[in-house]
């Protein structure tokens, strides 16, 4: 467990990033910090690293304040994963993820054969293990920057806008990856964006922020779709407009569900709740997480919007 | 012709000798130079101050300063280390203010990153920064090996031996062949240390060939695309 109390932080030229911020973030769990730029969120994920420091406050990690720990031992210990990937241009595949077990001791052959099996688990073929990051693409790049990471099986991860710079279809794909990682390994995962749909998609928890480090809303995602704080928020998920504003529309004796622009988002399935569509298939809304809300439908939550975006056209009834 | 066939064996020594003079010098500028231009570079306010002042010795005329270092070294005057700290001096001065630029040429965002897995400020130095700055100093020191090759020949004046002594001795005896061979000479040692020097460049900078490689298959690429067009 990740503990913020009361922190602020004031950089030397008086911006404040961060005013009086207090947030609990729980193992295990994926808690997500979205906002647009200036909102302070990566100050808040590199206070954990002590990448910057606090001006007040204080941050605990299992109970043990940040501050009192060193910094450089503690960086070895938290998986940090960045946008651009941040690899070590010089040092081929398979060191840039045996790096941090590197610096911790690890023999080399022993910390090239764990890098080894972490390409397996995020999906890149061993076979690139001896080229350099520039002859990668970039979703390859990132998938190392997420293997370095996890090269020391570190409890918590902390991911700075990590799928930002790849292109929407790449970056679809490598959510999905987070996703299945996540389920796998149950890291604390701490993950920084400006995307509303990679939050909800991702977040167990979400944290979304106003300019200047001001907490708008804390919630899981079905909490802020179905009870946005404020306007801010609600502007900001989208929860009046296109395709979160769904309403259900009686066609051919089924129930359709319509997006905001009228068009069929997905039909509605009588009688599954979340807990039973859990573990029926890869496809996340079909888990029960809440990426839309359902206006006009008398059963918001278990209302399990089975399609949206991509998928919809395969489930459109003529 | 007899000449140089009599004269081979002081030819080929005056080359060794003409060598080994030059390559301390390289070597101790370069290797000082990474300190400072680092420090430099890492202090932003002081990076002016200190690239004037590091510049400015190579304002210093040569021959000048080869005479009157012995007395302020207290070596003796046809002491070749004399010869040693003025052109270490001179390659000090080229080689900081490219140290300092190799060092600004490494991505900052790298830096954070290496920092935010736990390099700390040492490693990060040895393993990080200064491989990074690694094609940047490699041009230097190319630059620096050549100058001080040519530059020692001037110690010849004051007796200090190298190739220098075939220009010194050719101009007194009007003997345009023996100057040939001291040019000769120079632009030889020079050629083969620039050679050595990026055969070293290659072997301990491997990720920029094989990143100019890709590029070139990029190129090559494109001119099919076009081709194809």
């Amino acid at each position: 467990m990740i503990e913020f109390r009361s922190v602020t932080k004031q950089f030397p030229d008086g911006t404040v990033a961060v005013r009086d911020f207090s947030l609990v973030i729980p193992s295990r769990k994926t808690t997500v910090l979205v906002g647009s730029s200036g909102s302070g969120k990566t100050t808040i994920l590199k206070m954990i690293n002590r990448m910057v420091d606090a001006t007040s406050g204080t941050i605990e990690i299992d109970g043990a304040d940040v501050s009192t720990l060193e910094p450089v031992g503690l960086r070895r210990s938290i998986g940090y994963v960045m946008q651009n990937s941040g690899l070590l241009p010089h040092r081929k595949v398979a060191d840039n993820i045996a790096t941090v077990p590197r610096l911790r001791g690890v023999s080399r052959t022993d910390a090239r054969a764990r890098a080894l099996e972490l390409m397996d688990t995020v999906g890149l073929d061993r076979s690139l293990a001896d080229r350099y990051p520039s002859q990668l693409s970039g979703g390859q790049q990132q998938r190392v920057g997420v293997a370095r990471g996890l090269a020391v099986d570190p409890n918590i991860l902390l991911m700075d806008e990590p799928f930002g710079a790849v292109d929407p279809l790449v970056r679809a794909e490598l959510q999905q990856e987070l996703v299945r990682l996540q389920r796998e390994l149950d890291k604390t995962v701490v993950f920084v964006t400006h995307d509303i749909d990679e939050a909800f998609l991702l977040g167990d928890q979400v944290v979304i922020f106003k300019k200047g480090g001001i907490v708008a809303q804390i919630g899981t995602p079905d909490e802020i779709l179905a009870e946005p704080a404020d306007d801010f928020v609600a502007r900001f998920v989208g929860a009046d407009r296109g395709k979160r504003a769904l309403h259900l529309r009686s066609e051919a004796g089924r129930e359709l569900v319509v997006d905001g622009d009228g068009r069929a988002a997905g039909v509605l399935v009588d009688g599954r709740t979340r807990d039973d569509s859990r573990g029926s298939g890869e496809k996340n809304d079909s888990e029960g997480r809440a990426t839309t809300t359902a206006l006009g439908s008398s059963d918001e939550a278990g209302a399990a919007a089975t399609a949206s975006g991509a998928s919809a056209q395969g489930d459109r009834q003529p | 012709m007899n000449w140089l066939v009599e004269n081979a064996g002081q030819i080929w020594e005056l080359t060794l000798v003409h060598a080994a003079l030059s390559a301390v010098p390289i070597v101790v500028g370069f290797v000082l130079a990474i300190p400072v231009g680092w420090l430099a570079n890492r202090y932003h306010a002081s990076r002016g101050t200190v690239l004037a002042i590091v510049g400015l010795l190579y304002a210093i005329p040569s021959l000048p300063l080869f005479i009157a270092l012995p007395s302020l070294l207290g070596t003796r005057i046809l002491d070749p280390v004399n010869i040693e700290v003025a052109l270490s001096l001179y390659a000090l001065a080229i080689m900081v203010r490219t140290a300092s630029d190799a060092f600004a040429s490494v991505d900052v965002d790298i830096l954070l990153s290496a920092t935010a897995v736990g390099f700390s400020t040492w490693r990060r130095f040895w393993y990080v920064e200064l491989p990074l700055a690694g094609p940047v100093l490699l041009s230097g020191i190319r630059v620096v090996s050549v100058s001080t090759i040519s530059l020692l020949s001037v110690g010849s004046v004051i007796g200090v031996t190298s190739l220098g002594y075939f220009f010194i001795d050719g101009f007194q005896r009007d003997f345009p062949l023996e100057i040939l061979v001291g040019i000769i000479g120079t632009v030889v040692i020079a050629v083969v240390f620039d050679l050595v020097l990026a055969a070293v460049g290659r072997l301990l900078l491997p990720w920029t060939s094989r990143a100019v490689g890709r590029q070139r298959g990029r190129a090559a690429e494109r001119t099919q695309l076009a081709g194809a067009a």
